[in-house]
């Protein structure tokens, strides 16, 4: 299910929660949509889900406009989420199944097979109560997916998880992909973001700043800075004699016998292999790589610009 | 897609499943018929302690008029003074001395006094001055030379015959029983929207503190949340309604059995009754007047509004304590709010109550049976007087057109108020909510 939002602008009182934002998902990507806090993000996912009106804009799900039957196509687990606490797993998940628009048989079979595939099955008949928190976010994580939702809009799916549980989401996910979902993923967590997202959208106060593919965004804010590692007997000389061809800083990182670390930067018309070329004429290169900025340093990067 | 079924049935089986509900439900009728008894029992340990009270009479006029009885021992004293009396008095641990001074009988009243340890109860007090009166009284008639049976024979009780120009007959009597089935049924509604708009405003809150809700709504709209909520609760309000008709027949069936009266016996001795009032006319009438009067009261006109008054009642205030749970986070931030709700509830039944009873067509009474706030609880009241078929439609014409008011309200400040977390919103923020 591709997604598109169009012009979308919603206040509260005086306050602008989103200002014209665009954009566009396609079909079986993952997008992560990240934020500080307060951005609008809650918003834009609760417009998506039909349960905030915007004052401008619309969405359009498969160039079809947002209406209520879509609710069936899609899952949303929420960042506050729970479940009501004296009602029992089963029937709950049945409830809320039911909700989706699943009908009772086909919620029940479809209960089963997650619940065997998780192996909670024996968790059927206790209350949530019983239930840590991991636990009760592992039925949650079903109550989302087991509709077959053809868009999937997780925020901050990993908390509460332990590392283990944790994975064992991010395989779903990626599996739920792979099938052909398409994934809204909002979080704080750079590394996950990382691992998971194809794509980013990046919106601060109320406007969206930042949107492509994370790898393309990455070439965009990659300085040609590399990280290199020399052995030589004459450290100070030698960073002296390489600042005069490039800009060069001290570098950190964790090597054995490295005698010179440092971060070196290309000039305008420069190649790696003209810094390689110069520096294996000086010493022997231990340690040459690329530095390439992670989402964490994008999302800081981006937003201090702005 | 209508999921107001599927709620109604999860609001109804949560709360009905609760062993709150189970207990409550079959412990009350037990507490309801106990605390009468238990008030009986208290009052009757009271009545049991015999008062001592000792009268020294220097007048002699009142020698007769202290005869002791079951609550009251009275014990003359005579022949010593005043001191001397007061200290046997405290000796004997007496409840007090009621003193009669020497005096003529024009100015005697003015010096009795009653001595005591404590001070005395209002009750006892009255019954002495009472007693007192009547018996200086009659010795002042007595001294005018009159008779005291031509007083007696000349004492006239009247209990005036009603009629209304229909030619409906009524009494005293019917009127008491129009205003107890008028009351009942008002505070039936009261009690009704108090206990299950109250729980209608937690189950609210409690979806909020679950953090269920965000989930919920991404599959329903708020409004078929909110109304499914507020008609499952009135299920189960009618459960414990008929729960409690099922437990009274079934106590009514072991309590004959029990003490071995069968139906049939119970009529029998039912006719014997009125037999025996036919032989005695005026129990007989009173008798007959109850079996009237029940016959004149508009039973089904009391009904059909009862249910349709109940309706719009219940669904005024539940969509109002709808949007009070979901506009704050937690049950003790709810008083602010409640408290505007409960105002006319409140005026309804303590201004409707004894304005109905002075004149059930009075304005005050009248106006409040338009207000539909206080409608449902004052025209239940005076429906057994008998009101005007036009008025009571007019009443239940504004009853609705102000629920459909407030559930849109309550549904607006709902939908909103179910998502805001944290800061306890202010009348001011309920306003602005209004116009997301």
């Amino acid at each position: 299910m591709s997604i598109e939002v169009k012009n979308i602008t919603k206040f509260y009182d005086e306050q602008t929660a989103l200002n014209a934002v665009n954009f566009t998902i396609n079909k079986g990507e993952i997008v992560g949509f990240l934020g500080p806090n307060g951005a609008g993000k809650t918003t834009l996912i609760r417009i998506i889900n039909q349960i905030t009106m915007p004052d401008t804009g619309s969405v359009f799900l498969d160039g079809e406009s947002l209406r209520p039957h879509h609710i069936q196509y899609i899952g949303y687990l929420p960042e506050e989420r729970g479940l009501y606490k004296s009602m029992k797993v089963g029937e709950q998940a049945l409830y809320l199944a039911q909700l989706k628009g699943m009908s009772y048989s086909e919620a029940k079979k479809r209960l089963h097979y997650w619940f065997d595939k998780f192996e909670i099955g024996h968790w059927w008949d206790k209350k949530i109560d019983e239930l840590s928190k991991g636990m009760a976010q592992k039925v949650q994580f079903i109550v989302t997916v087991l509709h077959q939702p053809k868009l999937l809009i997780f925020d901050e799916p990993f908390s509460g998880f332990d590392p283990i549980n944790a994975n064992l989401i991010k395989d779903e996910i990626l599996q739920l992909r792979d099938e052909g979902s398409t994934i809204i993923f909002s979080t704080h967590r750079m590394e996950s973001v990382e691992e998971l997202c194809d794509d980013i959208a990046l919106i601060h106060e109320s406007k969206k700043i930042l949107e492509g593919k994370l790898d393309d965004i990455k070439r965009d804010y990659k300085t040609n800075t590399f990280e290199v590692g020399l052995m030589t007997k004459r450290s100070a000389d030698l960073k002296q004699t390489i600042n005069t061809k490039f800009k060069v800083s001290n570098a950190n990182f964790k090597s054995l016998n490295n005698d010179l670390k440092l971060n070196i930067s290309l000039g305008a018309n420069q190649t790696p292999n003209d810094l390689l070329a110069f520096l294996t004429a000086q010493a022997q290169v231990l340690h040459f790589k690329e530095l390439i900025p992670n989402a964490s340093d994008i999302f800081i990067q981006t937003i201090k610009n702005n | 897609m209508n999921h107001i079924p599927l709620i109604i049935k999860r609001e109804y089986l949560a709360k009905v499943r609760k062993k709150s509900f189970i207990i409550m439900t079959i412990l009350s009728p037990f507490i309801l018929a106990a605390i009468p008894l238990l008030i009986g029992y208290l009052t009757s340990l009271d009545e049991d302690t015999i008062k001592s009270i000792y009268v020294l009479d220097e007048s002699e006029f009142l020698s007769d008029s202290f005869q002791s009885n079951d609550q009251t021992i009275y014990t003359k004293l005579t022949d010593i003074d005043l001191d001397t009396a007061k200290a046997i008095s405290n000796q004997e641990q007496a409840d007090g001395l009621l003193y009669v001074p020497k005096s003529s009988l024009e100015s005697i009243a003015e010096h009795i006094k009653f001595y005591s340890k404590e001070s005395p109860s209002l009750s006892l007090i009255s019954s002495l001055e009472s007693k007192i009166e009547n018996r200086l009284s009659e010795l002042k008639l007595q001294n005018k030379g009159i008779d005291l049976s031509l007083i007696e024979d000349s004492k006239t009780y009247v209990s005036i015959n009603q009629e209304s120009f229909d030619g409906v007959e009524s009494s005293k009597t019917g009127t008491f029983m129009k205003l107890l089935f008028g009351v009942f049924s008002g505070l039936l509604i009261f009690m009704f929207i108090m206990i299950y708009g109250g729980m209608v405003m937690r189950s609210v809150i409690e979806e909020k503190t679950s953090r269920v809700i965000e989930v919920i709504i991404s599959s329903v709209k708020p409004v078929q949340l909110m109304m499914g909520k507020i008609i499952g609760t009135s299920l189960v309000a009618v459960t414990q309604v008929v729960i409690w008709a099922v437990l009274g027949f079934i106590f009514f069936i072991i309590l004959t059995s029990i003490f071995g009266i069968d139906l049939a016996d119970a009529q029998s001795s039912q006719q014997s009754l009125v037999t025996e009032a036919m032989s005695n006319p005026s129990i007989g009438d009173e008798i007959k007047i109850i079996f009237n009067e029940f016959t004149n009261l508009p039973i089904v006109n009391l009904l059909v509004a009862f249910l349709l008054y109940f309706i719009g009642g219940y669904l005024l205030y539940t969509s109002l304590f709808a949007a009070i749970g979901a506009a704050v986070d937690n049950e003790t931030d709810s008083q602010q709010f409640m408290l505007p709700i409960m105002i006319p509830l409140f005026l309804a039944i303590y201004v409707g109550g004894p304005t109905v009873t002075a004149d059930p067509n009075g304005t005050v009474c009248t106006v409040l049976s338009y207000i539909p706030f206080t409608s449902p609880v004052v025209m239940l009241m005076r429906i057994p007087f008998g009101v005007p078929i036009w008025q009571q439609l007019l009443s239940l014409v504004i009853l609705i057109v102000t629920f459909i008011f407030t559930v849109w309200i309550g549904a607006k400040i709902y939908r909103i108020g179910i998502l805001m977390y944290g800061k306890k919103p202010t009348y001011k923020d309920l306003y602005k909510w209004l116009k997301y």
